[in-house]
């Protein structure tokens, strides 16, 4: 099977000794028509990785930030249909790695083989469904794989070394750590979680790491990339786009999280994460 | 084949119920299944427990039998579980007390809860009292309108109510908010929750807090009738009290079990909360289950006069017995349930909550003619609550001197 986008990403960027920026937006928010320039303006400003949130009417894992893109998006009568439509016209004029990024039912509804074979046409990379814990995600992780897509999951400081092991051997392209204990949005402070759960999942995988939830500062996102292989950023974007950003305030943001994240000098080595703790070069 | 040893290991009902929930939960989760099972054999967890089933929440409840409702109707005899006189006024208490004792015995301080009607919510909020623990409560905005009187109770007994004002503003978004509360809190939070829904082990171990409705009504019927009754009738909202009634029963297969759904005021898409008669498999809120949803897997608003029946999914384990065709499910609109609380009300001196009285129109409705038939009837819950919704709705008692219709006397 071919490496996909995404694999291939990490591995250039593992040469480079830089994190990636992943930017996280709800697709079809604040319209379908917007979805591809303001993708366009965040690969211009420096993403590395697009996840596109499919809307869902039941967020449980999103604050308030996201929920309110996720109504906007579904107000605006967008459907899984249409954010495939979407991703084919972002694949029309980039080549930029995405990652479909969504809650079960919607998936689940229009079937999983058809989903893996109509992501695969659309040139989508991979898929995360936030609230399918590994323990039910045998039949669909064997359809994505099965098409070469990557199947990303999540995480978390609360899960035990069993857990990780599990999420580790079924996440590929890369493993999301969710930051801390809570739901998506920004916060002032990041979290004295990440590094130990960093140092867990080294311990375990080679498969690259990348951290979410709660980051949305540059600083924050510099820190994360010392010590991670890839810093996603999410509730800050959909904040901004909630407050009419046009495409040229989305790209300076998306550079000064850029900017942040290529000044940190990554770990040099999986493994080592203990070398470089938080706030120190190696 | 019996199916009392469901779930299996892994929480499943059939291809029902699971753990659907993000990772952050999944250790919490598999940390509340272990603190059960070990309670669930311990003695002295099962003897507190029973000591405030019996000393504080006033079981045994009674199994009456209705004999004017019954003769009034002419055919089934009908006996009514009075779970409608324990303490806080509905069976919820059974749950609340049970999750109370496994909250204190793994050291958590704070508890979190979802309401929709106000029953659990106050219920919850009776055993944090009782318990001297921290209680948050999620109600919807809309359910808050609805069950002011319960809100008040709630603040009353020490309770901080969440208003949640996403989506319906309903059950839905109470239990999202519930959840998302959790996920942040978890370390030092249980959730509470109030019925047979969400991920494992929440569906078995509010079945199993409950299952003492059924065992009580076996053995009691037993005796009054010297066998088993022929029709079991319960609402069914998340499904907890239709579980708690059912599952004695479910190796009999001459009792037929009937699950009453709220059928609201039509049967259009988000205008009722009828899972079986309008929805399809799916997941929401951690299990998979029959859920009203568009064609492109967006939950379903829904509509019930009754708020605790106001839900877009259902328990797992009923999806299960539904499939089997172990239990049936039916539904019944608003305009029956009001009418059916007034016939009790009249017939019986009974006020039943608006719940409750759905599946009282059902057994009103099957009555007729199926003389030499047993039937029991969960009567879930009281009235009270419902007052401000039977004055909209009965607007020609706020003023007439006597009963404009239906069985009664006139009060002077």
């Amino acid at each position: 099977m071919q490496p996909t986008r995404i694999q291939l990403l990490f591995d250039r960027l593992k040469n480079e000794g830089r994190a990636a920026l992943i930017a996280y937006l709800t697709a079809g928010d604040p319209s379908p028509e917007r979805t591809p320039e303001l993708v366009a303006a965040l690969e211009r400003g420096g993403a590395d990785l697009i996840e596109l949130g499919v809307p869902f009417s039941d967020p449980i894992a999103d604050g308030p930030v996201i929920q309110r893109g996720a109504d906007r998006a579904l107000k605006a009568g967008t459907t899984l249909p249409k954010v495939l439509e979407i991703a084919r016209r972002i694949r029309e004029k980039s080549e930029i790695p995405l990652l479909l990024f969504t809650y079960l039912n919607p998936a689940f509804q229009y079937g999983f083989e058809r989903l893996a074979r109509d992501m695969k046409a659309a040139g989508i990379d991979g898929c995360l469904l936030t609230d399918v814990s590994v323990e039910e995600a045998a039949q669909y992780v064997k359809i994505m794989r099965g098409i070469g897509l990557d199947t990303v999951f999540l995480a978390a400081p609360t899960s035990t070394e069993r857990r990780l092991q599990l999420v580790a051997a079924y996440s590929s392209g890369f493993v999301y750590l969710v930051s801390r204990t809570g739901v998506t949005g920004e916060r002032t402070a990041l979290s004295e979680s990440v590094a130990p759960l960093i140092r867990r999942m080294r311990a375990i995988t080679s498969t690259p790491l990348a951290v979410g939830f709660g980051i949305s500062t540059p600083e924050q996102a510099g820190a994360v990339a010392k010590m991670a292989d890839g810093v996603v950023v999410g509730s800050a974007i959909v904040r901004l786009i909630e407050q009419h950003a046009d495409n040229d305030g989305l790209e300076s943001f998306a550079r000064s999280l850029r900017t942040a994240v290529g000044q940190a000098e990554a770990c040099p080595t999986a493994g080592q994460a203990e070398a470089c703790p938080t706030g120190s070069r190696p | 084949m019996i199916m009392t040893s469901q779930p299996d290991a892994t929480g499943h009902f059939g291809p029902y119920g699971g753990r659907f929930v993000p990772e952050v939960l999944m250790a919490p989760l598999e940390e509340l299944e272990r603190a059960y099972f070990e309670a669930r054999n311990d003695p002295a967890f099962q003897a507190e427990l029973t000591d405030l089933l019996t000393r504080y929440a006033g079981r045994p409840t009674p199994l009456y039998y209705a004999k004017r409702l019954s003769e009034t109707l002419g055919g089934a005899k009908i006996y009514i579980k009075r779970e409608d006189l324990l303490h806080t006024g509905a069976h919820k208490i059974n749950n609340c007390l049970g999750q109370a004792l496994l909250a204190r015995r793994m050291g958590k301080k704070r508890i979190i809860a979802e309401t929709g009607a106000g029953q659990h919510g106050v219920a919850t909020a009776t055993v944090c009292a009782l318990f001297g623990l921290e209680c948050v409560v999620y109600m919807g905005e809309e359910d808050m309108r609805r069950q002011r009187l319960n809100v008040f109770r709630m603040r009353l007994l020490g309770a901080t109510v969440a208003p949640v004002a996403n989506g319906s503003r309903t059950l839905k978004d109470a239990i999202s908010e519930a959840m998302r509360d959790w996920v942040t809190n978890v370390e030092t939070t249980h959730y509470l929750l109030g019925s047979v829904l969400g991920a494992h082990p929440y569906p078995m171990i509010v079945r199993d807090f409950h299952r003492i409705i059924g065992e009580e009504t076996r053995a009691e019927i037993l005796k009054r009738e010297g066998g088993l009754p022929d029709v079991l009738l319960a609402c069914v909202g998340g499904g907890s009290n239709a579980i708690g009634l059912f599952h004695a029963f479910i190796g009999d297969e001459s009792v037929k079990l009937v699950g009453v759904e709220a059928g609201g005021r039509s049967g259009r898409l988000g205008d009722h909360a009828a899972r079986f008669a309008g929805g399809a498999p799916g997941v929401l809120h951690g299990s998979q289950s029959y859920v009203l949803q568009d064609s492109d897997g967006q939950i379903a608003l829904t509509h019930s006069v009754s708020a605790g029946l106001d839900y877009a999914s259902v328990g797992p384990e009923h999806a299960w017995l539904h499939d089997r065709h172990r239990a049936e499910y039916t539904f019944v609109r608003d305009v029956d349930a009001l009418a059916a609380a007034r016939t009790l009300a009249r017939t019986e001196g009974i006020i039943p909550a608006l719940e409750s009285a759905h599946a009282v129109a059902e057994a009103i409705r099957r009555a007729p003619g199926d003389t030499g038939k047993v039937y029991v009837v969960n009567l879930s819950g009281r009235g009270d609550k419902d007052t401000d919704i039977y004055r909209e709705n009965f607007p020609e008692l706020e003023h007439s001197a006597r009963p404009t219709d239906g069985p009664g006397c006139a009060v002077l």
